[in-house]
This record gives C-alpha cells, structure tokens and sequence, in this order.
C-alpha cells in the first residue's frame, strides 16, 4: 500500500510537470504577451515592464525561472494585478471555489445516489420515467443556463414574498452558497444517477445477489449490504475527477453569482494572457485533479476488499 | 418489464424504507456540512452588505462593479475600473465637477504660462491619517511615474513635464523632473514645449499625489489592499476583499465634506455578467446596472426601469491596413470600402442599442472646440452612402492592381457578441455591395492586438476612448510615428498639422489644424468611422447627481444624493 501510493506520487509528480510544460508552451506560442495593450505607445516603457518582469530573457530562461519557482512552491506576481503574488490569489480565491465544490459535490453524489437507487427500484415505472427524463435535462442543458433560470426563480420568489429570502448573488453566507451549489453540481448528479441506476441494475441480477435471497437473508441486508455497496464503487471512481471538474469548472457559476472563486481567476488570466496567473493555476488545478484521482483510487481498496493495490 | 405486484415485493418494500433511512442520515450529514461550509465562507466573503440598493436613513448606496480593481496603485493604473475607484478616494490638483467643468481640487488656485505652471494648494487638504497634502507628494508621485522601474504604462501622460520623456527613457534620473516644491503648498512645473491642455492632464487620475514615507512604507505593497493605501478624496476605501467586496466610507477629513452627501457606497458584488446584476436590480439589491445590450433595454423598457444614456467618450471605426501589398493599400479600394459603409443601416438596425451614434469623424461630438463644440465649429467633410460610385471606385482598383478579381480580405474582430454582430453584418455588407468575400478573423482582446500590430489584417474593427479631454488625445493615434497606428497610415501633411497642434497653445491655430486632421482622415479613407459608443443604464430614481462622463472615473457617486420621492 505505501509502495504503491509512493509510485502513484511520483508519477503524479511527472504528470504535473508534463501539464506545465505543455501549457507553458502552449501559452507562448499564442500571438500577443501579458504586456499588450494599446496604451503602451512608446517602447521605453515596453522595455521597461519587459525588464520588470523578465520577458526580454531568452524563452528557455524563463522556463527554468519557472520551473525553479514551481519547485519552491513560489508561482511569481499576476501582470493583471500588479501586486500581488499568485500563492495570495490561489490561497484567498481557492477556499471560495473549494466550499462551493464540496457542497455542489455533496449534492451531487447525496442525489445521484438516491435517485439512482430509486430508478433501480421502480425500474421501468412512473417515477423511474420522470427521474431519467430531468436526468437528460440535467446533463444537457449547459450551466449557464440553468445558473440564469436559478437566478431568475430567486428574483420572482423574493418578489413574489415581498423580502429577500435568498440572495440573488454575492458571497459570505450559506444563504449565498444553497442556489449556486446546486446549480453547479445538477450535471454532476444527472450523470452520477445514470451510472448508479445502471450498476444498480447489473448487480440486481448478479449471482450473488440471486443466492442471497435464496439463502433467505433480509431483503434490506441484501440491498443495503450487497447490492448498495456494490453499486457505489463505479461512482466514487468518477468522484475523484468530478470533485475537480466541479472544482474548476464552476467559472460560469461564480461570474453568474459574483462569487470571489478561483475559476473566475483562471478564466480571465487566459483571457488576459496573465502568464504567472495561468502557469500557478494551471499546475495548481493539474496536481489537485492527480492528487483526487490517486486518493480515489485508495478509497478503492478501502470500499472494496477484492482490490488489492500494488 | 414492467411487475404489477413489485409493491408487494418485499425486498422492493424494505430496500424503499432503507432509502428513506438512507435519505435521512444523509440529510443529516448534509447539515452539518453545512454549517461548517458557512463557517468557511464567512472566513473569505463579502459578509453582510448595505440595506438593499438604496438606504436612505444611513444615506448608503449598494452599487456592483464589474470586475477587481487589479490595483489603486494611481502611478499605474490604466483600467476603468481602478480610475472610478480612485475617482471617489483620491483627488489631484484639479478635478470635474458635476457640470464637466475643471474645478480646483488640492490647488485652490494655478498660473499655466507657455514656460510651465505654478498650483497654489490649500491648507485643509489632509490625507486620511490627517497629515496635510503637500507639493511633495505630487512631485514624488510624479518621479515615480516616470521612474524607469516603475514601468508606469501611463507615463507618457506626463510628457509634457521637462525631461520626463528622458527620465522615462533611462537617460536622466527622475530627480531631474521639471516639477518642483517651492514650500508645502508652492507647486512649480516646468514644460518640455508649450501645451494647451495641462490643466486637464492635472485631472487626470496618473497626476494623483502620493506621499512617499507612506509609500515607502508599504514596500512594493502601495495599493494593493485597503490598508496599503491614504486617501485624499471624498471616500475613504474601509474594506477590500479581492474579487468579493469594495466598500467606500465618506471620509471625514476630506476639505469639501460638507457637499458630500452619501455616508457610504457598498460594492459587495463583483461580476461581468449583465443578466446577473440585472437580476441584482430588479431584486432591489443595488442601484444601477450600466453597459446594457439592446435586449436587456428592452426588457428594462418593458418593466419601467428609469433609463439614461452617455456618450463613453469612445469612438469606433473600422481601421484599414495601409502596409505595401495589401488590397487596402489602394486608395480606390478604401475609398470602395467607405461608400459602401452605411452607419446608420449598421447602428438602427442591426445592433440597435440607441446609446450608439453615427459618426463620420475621429473626433467625437462631445469635444470642445474654441468656443462651442469642435463639431459646429469644424464639421468633417460629408461621406454619402453611395455603393453604385462605391462600385465605380471598386472598378478602379481592379484595374490599378491589375487583378481579375478580389482575393478575400481579413476582418480582425473581437469576440463580443456585440463584435461578431457588426462582423458579420460588415461581411454580408461588403458581399452585397462590392461582392467581395470576406472572412472573418476573432480573436480575444490581446491576441487581436498582437494581430494589428504584425499587421495581419486588411481590416481591422477598432475603437479609441480618451485619456484627457482634448483633440490630441485622438488626433495622434495616426501620426506616423504612433506605435497605435497598427494600419501604418502615413501622412506627412498629417503629421505636420498634428505637430502644430502639439506645439501651439493659441486655441484657434490648434482647432485649424484639428480640423485640417480630421480632412485628410476622411478623404484618404484612412480610416472609416462608424459610431460613437455610448451607455445605456438604470438607475434607481432616488439616486441623483451620479456623474457618467466620458473622462475620469465613471460612473462617479461622490457627490450623489438620495431624494426620497422620485
């Protein structure tokens, strides 16, 4: 177990470095620098900034600036804002879009789980219908979408009541947190519900289970016990990535809700060829999502004793 | 397959009640998941905000900004949003008034001669620890301006000052600046050449004072949080969390409080995302949205909201590539291109935001000419819609080129639907008129700059805003030697009007040869003028006073006030 989770870090080290390298140089190759703006007409001051912030060194110099940098957990200064440290941004913006994902998370697997054990239970009935025709609505209708429905339903609820039960965006309480979370993990927990209904079923009519109820065991120790616990293990496996994907994923969500999250940084440091913001979030988001896969695949062999890791 | 008995099963009963045990424990876990995520989010959030949109017992504002000030550093900020901050926590020598007029500021009073000007400044000017503002502080905000290491963007804006340009350039230390403290409240400046416009440049927010023990203080920090900066202006900046929460308190020890009337302005949301702080309106939550779409007017319109307009001060154009080689290059094409433009067919009906004007010149209608408006004084030669002579001179280049027919041209646009909009009808336009086939080129903001600057575009969809109220803020932008000339017109009759203007300060000779600039720009298709842009917004009817200029910081509430009727 030790041995096999010091392999699995090491390769997740080489990974990240990989994830860097590639958007370092994917970065550059893009026309334009951090630096363009049309209020530059005089090249004394290009030069300048240029100077201030190492880009007229060599491309592979600043590689290795970055590289050492990465190594000392040091990402550098934003260009956008010019005072403060990419750790700061990641360290003040991160915690944000973590509390949101982790909720979004727990509503999305609390749901998929259930509705999913639902569907599996009233297989081809009514409510099995109604359930997989929102599980399509779910996976199919984009975010922003559903983020500007959900925001739209607060207005009219808050108008219709007279008083602002819930606020309509912003960020500091659980009031703000309950719409945006679930409008970011609604996909999450459309897919998961499809997964959990389908291994529900597979497992229905394995043979273990048949012989289970031969031997008369309770038929709430076989749900719970033979067929729930079985079931689960192909939804913590998509957990891991989704906990990133919400995690990252959720830009649309926080510029709709004008939540002080990481992604909304992410999104406008391409945008704005922020190189430090782009390179500190990107290796940032790249060694979460390993660090979560590896981690799943541990909780694997805790869930499922027939797993051995090696 | 469907079992009518399956309800009777018991394994289908007892699994039911397991779920519905399930269900509960889960509910359970969820709620203490989430108290200990509020606990979390009250550690980085905006915490609690204002009373609603408008409080008129506290006398506070609850507004939105769409995105984080990336610094209140004032040596080198350039983005709208760090001036409308700055606008209401810092003021300069002078500053505009609700009218637009140039008032006094810090300065009660200043000589401007042809040599350099002389700003005496009052005595009650503090900054918010409560120590005088003095000439000091402007001198050292000045050096740090154009202080190589700053690599202020904006430094050229203090140009005219003596040997700033030099000092910029590595060539003289910044204590050679031609800005001088005579005693604390004796500010003498000293001009490269003689200018006609400084004391709108001493409005501007580049030319904001900075105290330097405090400055120094803050190593390398000066701007960066609410407590790395003093204030000097109307509201004092008591909280700033990044991304999350502005929140701007009257300050107490600002000289003209008493015409200040807001206690408080509270920005706790921060988003780009129009339809949300629509929604943030409607819901009562703050007092204005601006930088409305057409359709977000209309629903504006349908649910009575109290609209305004303002011209941003922009203007837009559609900016050829002049380099050897390229189709444009030809006078005829250009000249093709132009008369088949039609502005008003492009602003009534394809964008329709009523905030846009046409336009035919690269000097909007709001600027000031000797007496009145440049634009009465001086109007721009007329460009007709005419595609049949369109035509005629699409002909013409044809024949000079020596070609059979037109290889496509590149449209460099930005990515806005608002851009794709104009894009495309631009290259249905040109189709339909002059049966040329035009593909479209999008690119996000910096990538099309780099594009236009390489020169890899026949035509280039580009707007211009200004940076101080006066022709020359726009009438450079196509001197041959402006690295903003990314079409590489050149003109020496044009830049020969552009350096008289530069170096007169006889208001007449200057607006002459403005005019004698914006001639040649329409004449030689240098460029083609769509519109001026403007805003469409809402505002809360008991909210007045709020300043929505062109210049410095906008929207500007410091001299708001709350009316209780409408």
């Amino acid at each position: 177990m030790l041995a096999y989770t010091a392999k699995r870090l090491l390769q997740g080290v080489i990974t990240v470095w990989f994830i860097a390298t590639a958007t370092f140089v994917a970065m550059h190759s893009v026309p334009g620098d951090p630096l363009s703006g049309e209020r530059l007409p005089n090249e004394e001051i290009r030069a300048n900034l240029e100077a201030r912030y190492g880009l007229d060194r060599p491309l592979i110099e600043q590689y290795w600036i970055f590289l050492s940098g990465m190594a000392r957990g040091d990402f550098g200064i934003s260009f956008t804002q010019q005072n403060r440290r990419v750790n700061d941004i990641i360290r003040e913006h991160f915690p944000v879009s973590a509390t949101l994902g982790v909720l979004a998370l727990a509503f999305a697997a609390l749901g998929g789980v259930l509705w999913g054990a639902l569907t599996a239970l009233y297989r081809n009935r009514l409510p099995d219908t109604i359930i997989m025709f929102l599980v399509i609505v779910g996976i199919s209708v984009p975010s922003f979408v559903v983020a500007a429905l959900g925001q739209l339903a607060i207005v009219r609820l808050n108008g219709w009541l007279g008083f602002s039960l819930l606020p309509v965006a912003g960020w500091g309480t659980l009031r703000h947190m309950l719409v945006p979370s679930m409008v970011l993990g609604l996909g999450t927990m459309a897919y998961l519900t499809r997964l959990m209904r389908s291994s529900m079923l597979e497992i229905a009519s394995s043979d273990f289970v048949r012989t289970a109820r031969a031997k008369g065991l309770p038929p709430a120790r076989i749900f719970l016990r033979h067929q729930l616990r079985n079931a689960v293990l192909p939804v913590v496996t998509v957990l891991g990535p989704a906990i990133a994907t919400i995690t990252t994923g959720g830009f649309v969500v926080e510029l709709v809700f004008a939540i002080p999250g990481l992604g909304r940084y992410f999104v406008e440091a391409v945008q704005q060829l922020d190189y430090t913001v782009i390179m500190g979030t990107t290796v940032f988001y790249g060694a979460f999502l390993v660090l979560m896969v590896i981690v799943v695949d541990l909780l694997y062999g805790v869930i499922d004793p027939r797993v051995t890791l090696q | 397959m469907s079992k009518p008995h399956a309800n009777r099963d018991p394994l289908s009963r007892a699994a039911l009640r397991q779920v519905a045990v399930l269900a509960l424990a889960a509910v359970g876990g969820f709620t203490a998941l989430l108290g200990a995520l509020a606990w979390a989010a009250s550690l980085t959030g905006a915490g609690t905000a204002a009373n609603g949109a408008i409080d008129l017992e506290n006398r506070a504002i609850t507004v939105s900004i769409r995105y984080e000030p990336p610094q209140l550093d004032s040596t080198r900020a350039t983005d709208a949003q760090s001036i409308m901050i700055l606008a209401h926590t810092m003021e300069g020598l002078l500053r505009y008034d609700p009218q637009g007029r140039l008032v006094a500021g810090v300065a009660e009073r200043w000589d401007i001669g042809d040599d350099g000007a002389t700003f005496y400044l009052r005595d009650d000017a503090l900054w918010s620890d409560g120590v005088p503002v003095t000439a000091h502080d402007f001198v050292f905000a000045w050096r740090t301006v154009v202080d190589p290491a700053t690599a202020g963007p904006y430094a050229y804006n203090l140009y005219p000052i003596k040997n700033a340009e030099a000092i910029n350039s590595g060539d003289l230390p910044p204590e050679a600046l031609g800005a001088r403290a005579l005693d604390d409240r004796t500010l003498e400046v000293e001009f490269e050449r003689p200018i006609a416009y400084f004391d709108k440049l001493a409005a501007f927010h580049t030319y904001l004072p900075v105290r330097q023990d405090f400055y120094e203080s803050r190593r390398g920090r000066y701007g960066a949080d609410a407590a790395d900066l003093l204030y000097n202006g109307p509201f004092v900046m008591t909280r700033w969390v990044h991304g999350a929460h502005i929140r701007l308190e009257k300050n107490s020890r600002y000289w003209n409080r008493d015409e200040v009337q807001l206690n408080l302005i509270d920005i706790p949301y921060v988003t780009a995302d129009n339809t949300a702080r629509m929604n943030l309106f409607r819901d009562g939550e703050i007092a204005d949205v601006d930088h409305l779409t057409s359709q977000e007017l209309d629903q504006a319109l349908a649910e009575r909201f109290q609209i305004g307009r303002y011209a941003d001060g922009s203007v837009w154009f559609l900016m050829p590539n002049h380099r050897p080689g390229r189709l444009t290059a030809n006078y005829h094409f250009r000249k093709a291109l132009q008369l088949a433009t039609d502005n008003a067919e492009l602003l009534y009906k394809v964008l329709r935001v009523p905030s846009y004007t046409p336009a035919d010149s690269l000097f909007p209608a709001w600027l000031r000419g000797v007496d009145g408006l440049f634009k009465q004084e001086y109007p721009p030669p007329a460009v007709a819609h005419d595609p049949r002579a369109a035509r005629e001179h699409l002909e013409r280049a044809r024949q000079e080129l020596g070609l059979d027919a037109f290889p496509p041209l590149v449209l460099l646009a930005d990515d806005s639907p608002l851009g794709s909009k104009k894009a495309e009808y631009l290259q249905a336009l040109f189709r339909r008129e002059l049966g040329l086939d035009v593909r479209i080129d999008k690119q996000i903001f910096k990538q099309r700059l780099a594009k236009a600057e390489n020169g890899e575009f026949d035509i280039v969809i580009y707007g211009w805003g200004p940076d101080y109220d006066d022709q020359m803020t726009f009438a450079d932008l196509f001197a041959s030697w402006n690295t903003n000339n990314h079409g590489k017109f050149a003109n020496a009759e044009l830049d020969r009007h552009v350096r008289i203007a530069q170096e007169s300060t006889d208001q007449r000779e200057r607006m002459a040869a403005f005019a004698e600039v914006q001639r040649i720009l329409i004449e030689e298709v240098a460029i083609i003028v769509n519109y001026e842009r403007g805003v469409m917004y809402v505002q809360d009817p008991r909210l007045k006073n709020v300043m929505r200029r062109p210049m410095g910081g906008d929207p500007n509430y410091s001299f708001a006030y709350l009316a209780d009727a409408p």
